[in-house]
């Protein structure tokens, strides 16, 4: 319970209205951060002595379809030092899906943040190679907004002439 | 040169052998020079792909290319409902199936906010340490015969097969189990389940022992591994390696000590770990792993505790087949659930379990009707290849062998 707190304290002081929103769901932490202020929170959670988040576990996005922010980039984080797992979302736009990486801070979302981008569209911004990572090069839709049908688009796959 | 001409029939190419006597092998291999790996490669465990830039022998970059297997559960899922979703997680890592269906029913019911009852518990640790002795085996075994033993992967082998028969007879399939339902198991262990596991586990100390003089006495198997693939602590964090490979390289790091779920808090075991993080220690440490899952089977045989096997919450649960067919309550709860689904409240959860591989995790976001609105799979072989670029750097192209088996990817899972 402590934990929670402290956190939520300490971003508070540090970043303000950066702070969006905050709620605790089955013991589980989630913090809602502006957009454009991504990395600097990452970075202060990375670094701060007391907090220490050095493990990036998960980067995905959820596709809300109808709501006017459409997407929400989810951050999964994990502290060893406190045996904490925190989670930080981020809103962004259907208009302009971009959002800066935080492959700087944490390696690891090197290749999430590919997959995000490869199932979302998702823009991000400063990442060392952003290209997709399941689908094949050249595929122009994104498989998993809620737009593309279960069963594919008919002739948006390359296959082999028939003989 | 008479002979020469005899095997070369090309006038031109002989003439061009004769004047160019200082052509040798070296100059041949001189150049960088860019071989694709797989994905069709038996040493590959499955469809991975790897491009690599060779000077020499040594390779320079390592480029992994994934998604030849790519089945899009995570599409599947948002179009499924809950209990339709357990058949697929066999599919994601097909060595250890179990794992797969635990860690998938616990996350639900951690959406849901119930408890399966402490026998079922108890089943579900057993098969799942099970489950993680059978993935071990297959890691072991592919890994020797990777690097040249291939009479490791027989006997490794050899104790698989005992326990798929367990699973056979519990489950009802050896390989493709989907055994957990939400809020229980599907069918209870009979004593003759039990006597099977404790039958295997007696005779399994001797089959480690055996295997472990097979290899550790092999100076070729040693020699091929020691100091390769190096990974150091910070990296292997910064990189988000999970499971056995974290361990390996020295963080003590192990979900079932650091967020028990089940009843591993109740279970007496050590986490081992090793510091070189070369591919010898992944090696061990596997070894290692497997020795502790024996200890926990033990303990879960010795403390087995009596009582239901599926959760009391009829919103929930699906009510056993007699029981639908005989009793009116049962089958309405039935007629809902089919229809309409379980419906968990509005919410996010992630929940993670240590699977043979790794951290397994599955983050579902649900919108109050019967399918989720978002799941997505954290799935901990895509994670540690992520490595594969860092280590394979600097290596020799017969390393790269090595590494991969060491770091014991299942492309099932990594391309969901």
């Amino acid at each position: 319970m402590e934990m929670k707190e402290t956190i939520v304290e300490k971003l508070k002081k540090n970043f303000g209205d950066t702070v969006q929103d905050v709620t605790d769901f089955r013991n589980e932490l989630s913090i809602t951060i502006a957009s454009n202020k991504i990395v600097d929170v990452a970075k202060f959670l990375k670094e701060d002595p007391e907090l220490e988040f050095v493990m990036c576990k998960d980067v995905t996005a959820i596709d809300w379809a109808t709501r006017k922010n459409r997407f929400t980039v989810v951050y999964h984080v994990y502290s060893f030092k406190n045996n904490y797992f925190l989670r930080l979302k981020s809103n962004i736009v259907e208009e302009t899906p971009v959002i800066d990486s935080v492959t700087s801070i944490w390696p690891s979302a090197n290749w999430y943040e590919r997959e995000t981008f490869d199932m979302y569209g998702i823009v991000f911004n400063n990442h060392p190679d952003l290209r997709r990572m399941y689908m094949p090069e050249g595929f122009q839709y994104h498989p998993l907004r809620k737009d593309f049908p279960v069963l594919g688009i008919p002739g948006s796959l390359p296959l082999p002439e028939k003989i | 040169m008479v002979q020469r001409s005899t095997i070369y029939s090309d006038e031109k190419l002989i003439k061009k052998l004769l004047e160019d006597k200082d052509l040798t092998i070296e100059d041949a291999l001189d150049n960088e020079m860019v071989i694709n790996m797989g994905p069709q490669h038996p040493a590959t465990h499955g469809v991975l792909r790897l491009v690599l830039r060779l000077d020499g022998e040594t390779v320079l970059s390592a480029l992994p290319e994934l998604g030849y297997l790519h089945r899009g559960y995570e599409k599947m899922a948002e179009d499924m409902s809950y209990i339709e979703f357990i058949p697929h997680t066999d599919r994601l890592d097909y060595t250890g199936t179990m794992c797969n269906n635990v860690a998938y029913v616990l996350a639900v019911e951690k959406l849901l906010g119930i408890e399966a009852p402490k026998r079922a518990q108890y089943i579900r640790m057993m098969i799942a340490e099970l489950s993680r002795l059978t993935a071990h085996m297959v890691a072991i075994g592919t890994y020797a015969m990777d690097v040249g033993a291939v009479t490791m992967v027989m006997w490794t082998f050899r104790e698989r097969e005992k326990i798929q028969e367990i699973f056979d007879r519990l489950a009802g399939a050896r390989f493709t189990t989907s055994y957990t339902r939400i809020g229980g198991v599907a069918s209870d262990a009979d004593s003759v389940t039990i006597k099977m596991v404790r039958d295997f586990l007696d005779q399994f100390h001797s089959a480690l022992d055996e295997m472990d003089k097979l290899l550790l006495g092999n100076k070729i198997f040693i020699d091929r591994l020691e100091g390769i693939g190096v990974l150091s602590k910070e990296d292997a964090i910064a990189l988000g390696i999970t499971g056995p490979n974290l361990r390996a390289s020295g963080v003590a790091y192990d979900i079932r000590r650091a967020k028990p779920y089940l009843f591993y808090n109740e279970m007496d075991f050590n986490i081992p770990t090793y510091t070189d993080g070369d591919c010898l220690a992944r090696y061990w440490l596997r070894g290692d792993e497997v020795r502790e899952s024996v200890k926990i089977l033990y303990q879960i045989l010795d403390k087995l505790p009596q009582g239901e096997i599926l959760a009391n919450e009829p919103k929930h649960t699906l009510a056993h087949k007699a029981e639908i067919y005989t009793k009116m309550e049962e089958l309405i709860h039935d007629f809902m659930i089919i229809n309409y689904g379980i419906n968990p409240p509005v919410g996010d959860v992630f929940f993670s379990a240590e699977n043979p591989k790794g951290e397994l995790g599955f983050y579902i976001v649900s919108n109050g009707s019967g399918h989720p609105w978002k799941m997505k799979i954290r799935s901990p072989s895509f994670c540690n290849l992520q490595s594969i670029a860092q280590l394979c750097k600097g290596a020799m192209i017969s390393d790269v062998i090595a590494i991969i088996g060491s770091l014991d990817p299942v492309m099932g899972e990594a391309d969901k």
